[in-house]
């Protein structure tokens, strides 16, 4: 299956699943910062890369292919949690990338331009997770062809 | 003012990187964007503006072990839930203590090494 976007999919999400992404993630920056004043910066950038959001995501994805199979007459919720455990799959691949972007965040900012460092850090992070999901993907198909 | 700002900040932020995953497929590819750094964005931008890039550079050093908690994190709630015998959320939720176990040990081990 190739990478495909479709905005459609966006009207699915109830007002008050988007209201709760959007508070935890506030809530989360928050912490964060409250954190790195009373411990120090140490301890407060290990919050960086808290999972903020990825249970209500997971729940969130699980939950809407239930009601995807429900509507389909199935029961759909070993199919909803099978669902969400592929998108963490995903997210495990993506904290390479997350770990690219803080490598080069930690290397490059005191000695570099801050928005130039951040640009390239968020490059690092696309390309190392993309590229670390191709790889994963290829194996993949190798693997079911044999 | 300052937490309010972050909140926005976070949430604003957190929320566009959650609606891209919504929208991609395949789900493997569109989890990629779970572990987006969205929450590293808003208080990067933030701590550089207010305490500095030296600062902002020790945050990024702890991310880096944030980072390797969250990787095993995931990969133990995707094999939990590829059995698909629990509900998405108490398995996420029951398998945080993992990511603070694991994180809180890199930064004993190694915060005070690395700099």
């Amino acid at each position: 299956m190739s990478i495909q976007a479709r905005p459609q999919k966006l009207k699915q999400s109830k007002w008050w699943e988007l209201a709760l992404r959007f508070g935890f993630g506030g809530l989360c920056t928050v912490i964060a910062g409250l954190v790195a004043k009373k411990f120090g910066a140490a301890a407060g950038g290990l919050f960086l890369a808290f999972p903020a959001i990825f249970p209500s995501g997971a729940s969130l994805i699980a939950s809407h292919e239930k009601e995807r199979k429900h509507r389909a007459g199935m029961h759909g919720t070993h199919r909803g949690c099978q669902l969400a455990g592929v998108d963490a799959a995903g997210a495990t691949m993506g904290c390479v990338g997350l770990g690219a972007f803080a490598v080069v965040v930690w290397q490059e900012l005191p000695r570099h331009n801050a928005a130039l460092v951040i640009a390239a850090a968020s490059i690092a992070w696309a390309a190392v997770s993309f590229a670390v999901w191709w790889v994963w993907r290829k194996r993949a198909i190798v693997r079911r062809r044999k | 003012m300052q937490e309010l700002l972050r909140f926005l900040i976070g949430g604003i932020v957190v929320s566009a990187f959650a609606a891209l995953s919504d929208m991609l497929s395949p789900k493997s590819f569109a989890g990629l964007f779970g572990a987006a750094p969205s929450i590293a964005l808003a208080t990067l931008t933030l701590a550089i503006v207010h305490s500095g890039k030296a600062y902002a550079a020790v945050e990024a050093r702890s991310m880096v072990m944030g980072a390797a908690a969250f990787c095993v994190y995931a990969a133990c709630c995707s094999r939990v839930l590829m059995r698909g015998r629990h509900s998405a959320l108490a398995a996420t939720v029951a398998l945080l203590p993992v990511w603070f176990a694991l994180g809180f040990a890199l930064l004993w081990l190694f915060g005070g090494r690395a700099a």
